[in-house]
């Protein structure tokens, strides 16, 4: 069967060679992309911008996005018919293309994060290796010692004045992060918005649209798993259950119930309020991609309008802008905010900026090049075949799977939640 | 591509220290048809001339190793038919591969019409294939360099370099890209280079009855696709997109693009 049949359903005049090429790793991909650029916005409010009040939620922020890295990779490489033949893209990049600036970018992206958590938990690291090293080590805790000892790389001193010299580096590696991260996300609406084949991408808006989407997915998946985080350290607290809890097992951190209860509804409020800006300026734009369109009417705007209007109506103004847009954005109006109301929001409005991307992308694949026909997308939810796994559901729960496994593991040696006095 | 060549060279020469230094001289395709600055393959329909009939699409198939029933095609040709009304219906089932025998229009999932002939204005058949566009979208996109323009003009894709991600399929604005359903890399017309490089046809060119189908040089005056192409009034196809596409079309109606 050729690439892209067993999803494709054509109607009306479409060209032989024309599927839905790409397809459910390709919505997720700037979805992945989104989140990580917009859980290291949210962190740098506070490195950058001295935003006190997201201090809580900056570190944790800060820790997500390094997990949700990796992440954005793996729709990437799920999708290619040849993976193996992924590291062409460093061997022979050809600068042409926008997906080849990808390996770059999101390299430099990379050590950005990477260096800037290295510096916010460098004393951590250096007060953890002292602890471990004193006390009698039970199984893990030497392995932890010697994660630690390798990723200290050596650097022991935590004077004064070297602690001032990290809390420089930090402000300046978030301060690079936030053009960078944007950059990994613009670009990645760059993507689309370049080919010129398709009229619903070709749009110079697009790269602005999922910057701004990116954002707002990033802080929602924040204020959700924060909470989530937050109520299974109560839930664990009270069970003195740890092993959600690294850093109770290093045993630094005493704090009571109510405690994390203050905590966590005040960050959830401050973060809403962002969450709110970023959503206004999202939706803005996106509503006057459409206008524009209509207005301006070309040739393409016949067929776009059918997909707009009558094939993807559902999609588009029920469950993006209705669903994942207007609802969230009352709820996070109305007054006397809760964790919970805040929550469901957050979801509300991750799923609004999913639907987006598939709007996006496969509504941008959803009339022919003949402007004659359409083609249908059907996921493929029970695999029959490697293709139909990758692309299919299973791909897709894999690829949202990941970054909370990775955040699991993580979370051990740089405890998310951990916080001191003069934290980062 | 010039990377490439250098990591090539260099693995080349390391395992090869002790061949002689001529085996050691890769030939580079460029220079060598830089030698050959009047040469630029060129492709011209005649859609008067076509019949709708297939053979060409049959003969590509065949010749260029896609599977006969896979529903991906190298060149197709597309039928219009023209209403009184002003409607156009158009279809191209399975690219025409076994010809237009049927009355009826393939309208996918809304299912076959059947059109009356006294409400039909015309109708005629537009051969399609890979227009081997001078400013290629799916060179610019293609994020290794598998895809590239020879210095004759034709388009390829390196099939051990791609890795497959649909990046040209998308970019293409002509829909002429398809993965290959057995090697799994992007597939699309080469012109039949393997064979106009040794002085032959294409395919297309030799299995249609009609001569419908012609290529040339474009490069030399007395070519008579190049005289065609230069003298006579030929259209090509989504001009709009600034591709400059080497493949023309003698009798384009506004209804095709
Ligand atoms: S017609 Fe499409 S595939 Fe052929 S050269 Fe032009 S852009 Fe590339
Ligand atoms: S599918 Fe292959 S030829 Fe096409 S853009 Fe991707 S790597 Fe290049």
């Amino acid at each position: 069967m050729v690439h892209g049949e067993a999803w494709t359903i054509k109607d009306l005049f479409v060209l032989p060679n024309e599927y839905v090429y790409w397809s459910i790793q390709i919505v997720l991909y700037p979805y992945m992309t989104g989140l990580v650029a917009g859980a290291f916005v949210l962190s740098s409010l506070y490195h950058v911008f001295g935003v006190e009040k997201l201090k809580e939620i900056a570190r944790f922020a800060l820790v997500f996005s390094f997990a949700l890295l990796p992440v954005a990779m793996m729709p990437l490489m799920l999708h290619l018919q040849q993976p193996l033949r992924g590291i062409h893209v460093m061997m022979t990049p050809h600068f042409t293309s926008a997906i080849s600036a990808f390996g770059i970018v999101f390299l430099t992206y990379g050590c950005i994060v990477a260096s800037e958590i290295w510096f916010v938990y460098r004393k951590f690291i250096v007060e953890s290796i002292e602890r471990l090293e004193k006390k009698q080590r039970r199984g893990i805790e030497s392995l932890m010692l010697m994660i630690y000892k390798v990723i200290s790389l050596g650097a022991r001193d935590i004077s004064p004045e070297a602690l001032e010299a990290d809390h420089k580096a930090i402000k300046f590696l978030a301060g690079l992060g936030i053009p960078v991260a944007c950059f990994l996300h613009g670009y990645a609406g760059f993507i689309f918005g370049s080919v010129k084949a398709n009229a619903l991408w070709m749009t110079p808006l697009m790269p602005v649209i999922f910057i701004m989407s990116a954002v707002v997915s990033g802080i929602a998946l924040c204020i959700l798993c924060y909470a989530i985080f937050m109520w299974l350290r109560r839930w664990a607290l009270k069970r003195g259950k740890t092993f959600f809890i690294p850093e109770q097992v290093a045993g630094t951190m005493e704090i009571s119930d109510a405690q994390l209860r203050d905590v966590q509804t005040y960050e959830t409020r401050m973060t809403s309020k962002y969450l709110l800006i970023f959503m206004t300026l999202a939706i803005t734009l996106e509503l006057l991609d459409i206008i524009f369109r209509g207005y301006t009417a070309v040739k393409s705007w016949d067929i776009l309008r059918q997909v707009i209007y009558e094939h993807d109506f559902v999609k588009i103004f029920i469950l993006q802008y209705g669903i994942g847009n207007a609802l969230p954005f009352l709820m996070l109006l109305l007054p006397g905010l809760t964790t919970r109301r805040a929550c469901l929001a957050s979801i509300l409005v991750l799923f609004g900026v999913l639907m987006m991307r598939w709007n996006v992308v496969i509504g941008g694949q959803a009339f022919s090049l003949s402007f004659a026909g359409f083609m249908h997308y059907q996921l493929p939810i029970i695999p029959y075949s490697l293709e139909t796994f990758k692309e299919g559901l299973g791909g897709a729960l894999m690829v949202a799977v990941t970054p909370f496994v990775i955040f699991y593991f993580l979370n051990m040696i740089f405890p998310a939640f951990y916080s001191e006095e003069e934290a980062h | 591509m010039k990377r490439r060549d250098f990591l090539k060279n260099t693995a080349v020469f390391i395992t090869g220290a002790s061949v002689s230094l001529s085996a050691l001289e890769l030939v580079d395709p460029k220079e060598v048809l830089a030698s050959r600055p009047d040469l630029r393959w060129g492709f011209l329909v005649d859609t008067y001339k076509c019949v709708g009939c297939g053979m060409c699409v049959k003969a590509c198939k065949l010749e260029n190793d896609i599977p006969y029933d896979a529903n991906v095609t190298r060149t197709w040709v597309e039928r219009y038919v023209i209403m009184k009304s002003g409607e156009v219906v158009k279809d191209s089932p399975k690219g025409a591969r076994d010809g237009f025998t049927s009355k009826l229009v393939d309208q996918g999932e809304s299912g076959p019409r059947l059109l009356r002939d006294k409400e039909i204005a015309q109708g005629f058949f537009v051969p399609k294939l890979c227009n081997h566009c001078t400013l290629p979208a799916c060179v610019q996109v293609c994020p290794v360099g598998a895809t590239y323009s020879t210095a004759d003009g034709v388009v390829l894709v390196d099939r051990k370099w791609c890795i497959g991600c649909g990046y040209c399929i998308m970019g293409c604005p002509y829909g002429v890209r398809f993965f290959h359903p057995v090697v799994h890399t992007a597939d699309k017309c080469t012109f039949c280079y393997h064979r106009i490089t040794k002085g032959g046809n294409t395919a297309c060119a030799q299995a249609c009855p009609f001569g419908a189908r012609r290529i040339g040089n474009l490069r030399d005056p007395n070519d008579p696709v190049a005289k065609e192409v230069l003298n006579g009034r030929v259209g090509i196809l989504r001009d709009e997109y600034g591709t400059k596409p080497n493949v023309y079309y003698i009798g384009l109606n506004k209804e095709v693009h």
